[in-house]
């Protein structure tokens, strides 16, 4: 046998081991090192004496399966990463648990490969997780994999069965158009197949799993696609105001253009930040961990992606998805969760559970009410917020997303198609006006140091007579008498003028009101103003109004204050709530707060005013 | 150098993750190669800042030329270096005779977990590595602890697609392992790519002897090995077989696994 490979490799490529419980993944991962020589000095010889003390076989399994109650059980119960070099190139082994209960763990280990084996066992045949996980690994992205077949000493080194269950498998997988590199027979026991030939099945022409493994590619293709970078924060620690972030498409240059979405603001990039790098460099893509600067001093937050202009990420607040959930308690409707994608969080919802799908059984349809753990389903879900995304069918990183139930990860899918919303002709008409925006030498955070606070819009919703008008001049008040620059936008002002052409009698007059109210605050804000709306509620729902115009006015901060009768829910994205009869005193003093809190009105501290540039 | 700028990625990823949803955030230093490798990468993804304290728990039993090292460093590169150490333990006159694993416990694991009490921390950054052992190898990135500090592998959180376990109850605290996919051969090679300065203990200095792996002075031994420079280093691992913590006492047996689910680094 070949020697410990000391080549120095040139890449490193991460391998998952899957396939339903006991058909031998442990055993084939503590055979390939075993036979490839990549054991450490003594290990072996160590798990041997323990099994002689204990008076147990021998297993390879033990190799790995560390855990006192994993060798006791004979069972993995966690993911091990283990490390081996082979013909110039770093394997990392990701050995996961083939056991339903923990099928969790096995999605954590298959969700960061590049490419893995799947094991059925000859005898068994193909069982529930061999399709589950076969399912499971399309889901996650991991196109690149071979099936082993292994155990192939207790069919005694058939054709017929193998041939067999790569039959049955190869249709199960065709139906999701999954297709395996390899199919291999191998007794991972006795080392049939594994780094060496097998003398016992001369009628198998192709690799051993070690062939395989060198036969996985490497994937490049990433830095190709159009650019994707979530920014994942914003650090000041000295003269520079650097964006950080990964880049998950595409590449980035000094000097380029960029997009931020969902806010549409832009800004060129001036210089790629480094440390102990020279000469900083002045390009970068995909996989980088990287920092810019930009030209302008543009408010952005942690969550946005930023792009080219000639190809931007979708937006929506709602998508249909394939999920598998994990949670300890099922899905629901009307459960509050939070959606993580790339570096963005937004609290989210299930709005529909189009299907369950059953991995035994594809074609099966199951409707329900919740998803139960370890199941996977076909959903709408609906965000709070507008969502930057891409459909995972044209971008991994940014078309897939995980569920935070409570404290937990509790589920993971990647986005199918974009579900239209209301709102997406006027976010389209942001977008374009945003790009098309032309403005002069001073800047937007120009404005906020003389004028001592960002623009914003405080927006009033609530039903008639709840005292929005009264509340909303007093806000106006308070500001300008605090030396801010505030204007009262009030709605029924356009009418004679700027929406006199419109007429009553049209279907689209409310709806064209509100459009043009949004497009004259945008306006305001662009003055670094901050805009109280009393915007009544020209004829339509006043949630959907306040949608609209916090469409059109984005990114500026919105402070959504609701005003209610007793006992009335307020809308969803409500930053302040006033129920019945009030102080309006008070009131007004507390939305001043929330203005602070959000660092729209700037604090002075000490000599220097110090901007907040993201929230 | 295409697959240490890959690992290179990763951390600073996790480690910047970690500081944006971790108020009270640290990171244990041990002055060894890997936590020192830590270090860079933490200067690496802030820019030449690290805005977190360094924790260092002291047994005591440590190498004298190991804290000649901490503190000029921590004074070159301006750390906020906290230093931690069980002295209830240690004037009761605790040390590794009276038994390595109670050893261990009281001088780390306790007083580390002391000292995350008494700050308290919720996100404690480590430089594991999966292939130092075979309880490591079976860690997250993001690894929660209960509210005693202990690892339940049992039932360990997902982890996908770089989205991490960043939310979780009060009392109970988060580990944070960037170095997770490190080789020790990749830390040496990062040590030279970049030039980061070590411990000459790691080199043989004339004897014929050198340390791989530094921990406190009575539980580890020098190996025999004649590499003077970085690059001998590397060409010795990639001839030896003989695993890194060979010379660490606590590995024999079970000994790592039952210290590791009590808590230990
Ligand atoms: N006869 C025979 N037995 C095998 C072979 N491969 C594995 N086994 C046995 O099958 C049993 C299960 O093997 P493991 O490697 O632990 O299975 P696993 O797939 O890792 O199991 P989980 O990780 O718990 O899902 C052990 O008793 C092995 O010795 C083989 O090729 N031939
Ligand atoms: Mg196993």
């Amino acid at each position: 046998m070949t020697q410990h490979d000391q080549t120095k490799p040139q890449e490193s490529l991460n391998i998952v081991i899957v396939g339903h419980v006991d058909h031998g993944k442990s055993t084939l991962v503590g055979r390939l090192y075993a036979d490839t020589g990549s054991l450490p000095e003594g290990k072996l010889e160590k798990v041997q004496a323990i099994c002689r003390q204990q008076g147990k076989e021998f297993e390879y399994a033990f190799l790995f399966d560390a855990f006192l109650e994993e060798q006791e059980q004979g069972i993995t119960i966690d993911t091990a990463r283990t490390f081996f070099i082979w013909n110039g190139r770093q394997y990392i082994i990701i050995d996961a648990p083939g056991h339903k209960e923990f099928l969790k763990n096995m999605i954590s280990g298959a969700a960061r490969a590049e490419a893995a084996l799947l094991l059925i066992d000859a005898l068994e045949g193909v069982r529930e997780q061999s399709k589950k996980h076969g399912y499971l690994l399309s889901l996650l992205g991991v196109t690149q994999f071979a099936v082993v077949v292994n155990k192939m000493d207790l069919v005694g080194y058939r054709q017929d069965v193998f041939d067999g269950i790569e039959k049955e498998y190869r249709e199960f997988l065709g139906q999701f158009r999954a297709v395996p590199q390899q199919m291999i027979p191998v007794s991972a026991k006795m080392g049939d197949n594994i780094a060496v030939r097998s003398g016992n099945m001369n009628w198998y022409q192709g690799p051993t799993v070690l062939d395989t493994l060198a036969l996985f590619k490497k994937e490049q293709v990433r830095s190709e696609q159009p650019l994707r970078f979530p920014l994942q924060d914003v650090y000041k620690f000295d003269a520079r105001r650097i964006l950080a972030g990964r880049i998950t498409a595409g590449r980035l240059k000094v000097g380029d253009q960029l997009v931020f979405s969902p806010s549409n603001k832009t800004a060129v990039v001036q210089s790629i930040e480094g440390f102990n790098v020279d000469p900083p460099p002045a390009e970068a893509q995909a996989g980088q961990s990287v920092g810019i600067t930009l030209d302008e001093q543009i408010f952005v937050e942690r969550g946005e992606i930023a792009s080219h202009r000639d190809s931007v990420p979708l937006v929506s607040t709602a998508v249909r998805v394939n999920l598998f959930w994990m949670g300890r308690r099922p899905l629901e409707k009307g459960r509050k969760y939070v959606l993580r994608l790339a570096t963005r969080e937004v609290p989210c919802e299930v709005a529909v559970i189009h299907r369950i799908i059953d991995t035994a059984d594809l074609a099966q349809l199951q409707e329900s009410q919740s998803v139960a753990r370890n199941q996977v389903a076909e959903l709408t879900l609906r965000v709070k917020s507008p969502l930057a995304f891409d459909l995972s069918s044209s971008f991994e990183s940014t078309g897939r997303f995980v569920l935070v139930d409570e404290y937990d990860i509790s589920g993971g899918g990647i986005i199918t198609e974009l579900v239209h919303d209301e709102q997406e002709g006027l976010r389209e008409e942001a977008r374009q006006r945003e790009y098309a925006w032309l403005t002069g030498d001073v800047r937007s955070e120009d404005r906020a140091l003389q004028y001592g606070h960002r623009a914003a819009i405080v927006l009033f919703t609530g039903s008639a007579q709840t005292g929005k008008t009264f509340l909303a001049r007093r806000v106006e008040a308070l500001l300008v008498a605090d030396s801010r620059h505030a204007y009262l936008l009030e709605g029924e002002n356009l009418l004679q003028g700027l929406d006199a052409d419109l007429s009553a009698a049209d279907p689209s007059f409310a709806s064209e009101r509100v459009r043009r109210y949004g497009e004259v605050a945008r306006l305001l804000i662009d003055t670094g103003l901050i805009v109280v709306s009393t915007s009544k509620t020209f004829g339509i729902n006043y949630q959907r109004m306040a949608e609209m115009i916090r469409t059109l006015v984005q990114p500026a901060p919105v402070i959504a204050v609701h005003m209610s009768r007793a006992g009335e829910e307020p809308p969803p994205n409500t930053d302040l709530h006033f129920a019945g009869p009030q102080d309006f005193d008070a009131a007004a003093r507390q939305i001043l707060e929330e203005l602070k809190k959000r660092g729209v009105l700037i604090q002075p501290s000490g000599t220097k005013t110090h901007i907040q540039y993201s929230i | 150098m295409k697959h240490l700028r890959q690992l290179e990625d990763q951390s600073v990823y996790i480690l910047r993750e970690a500081y944006k949803h971790f108020n009270h955030l640290a990171m244990l230093w041990s002055m060894g190669k890997d936590s020192t490798v830590l270090l860079w990468l933490a200067r690496k993804a802030f820019f030449g800042h690290v805005p977190f304290p360094l924790l260092h728990v002291d047994t005591s039993y440590k190498i004298p030329a190991m804290i000649e090292y901490r503190d000029r460093i921590a004074r070159e590169w301006r750390l906020n270096l906290v230093v931690g150490q069980n002295k209830e333990a240690l004037a009761a006159g605790m040390n590794h005779t009276l038994g390595r694993d109670v050893c261990c416990t009281a001088l780390k694991t306790n007083a580390m977990k002391n000292l995350v009490e008494e700050r308290g921390y919720t996100g404690i950054i480590l430089g594991v590595r999966a292939d130092e052992d075979s309880t490591r190898a079976k860690e997250r990135y993001f690894s929660p602890r209960d509210k005693h500090g202990d690892w339940d592998f049992r039932d360990q959180p997902p982890e996908l697609w770089d989205q991490f376990k960043t939310t979780f109850p009060p009392g109970t605290h988060i580990r944070i392992h960037p170095l997770l996919d490190w080789t020790e051969i990749n830390i040496w090679e990062y040590i030279k790519h970049e030039n980061i300065p070590f411990m000459d203990l790691y080199l043989d200095r004339g004897d014929g002897t050198r340390y791989r792996s530094l921990g406190c002075a009575p539980c580890t031994m020098p190996i025999k090995s004649t590499a003077k420079t970085v690059d001998e280093i590397i060409v010795e691992l990639r001839k030896s077989t003989v695993a890194e913590r060979a010379g660490r006492a606590q590995d024999a047996g079970r000994g790592m696994e039952m210290l590791r689910k009590k808590g230990y680094m």
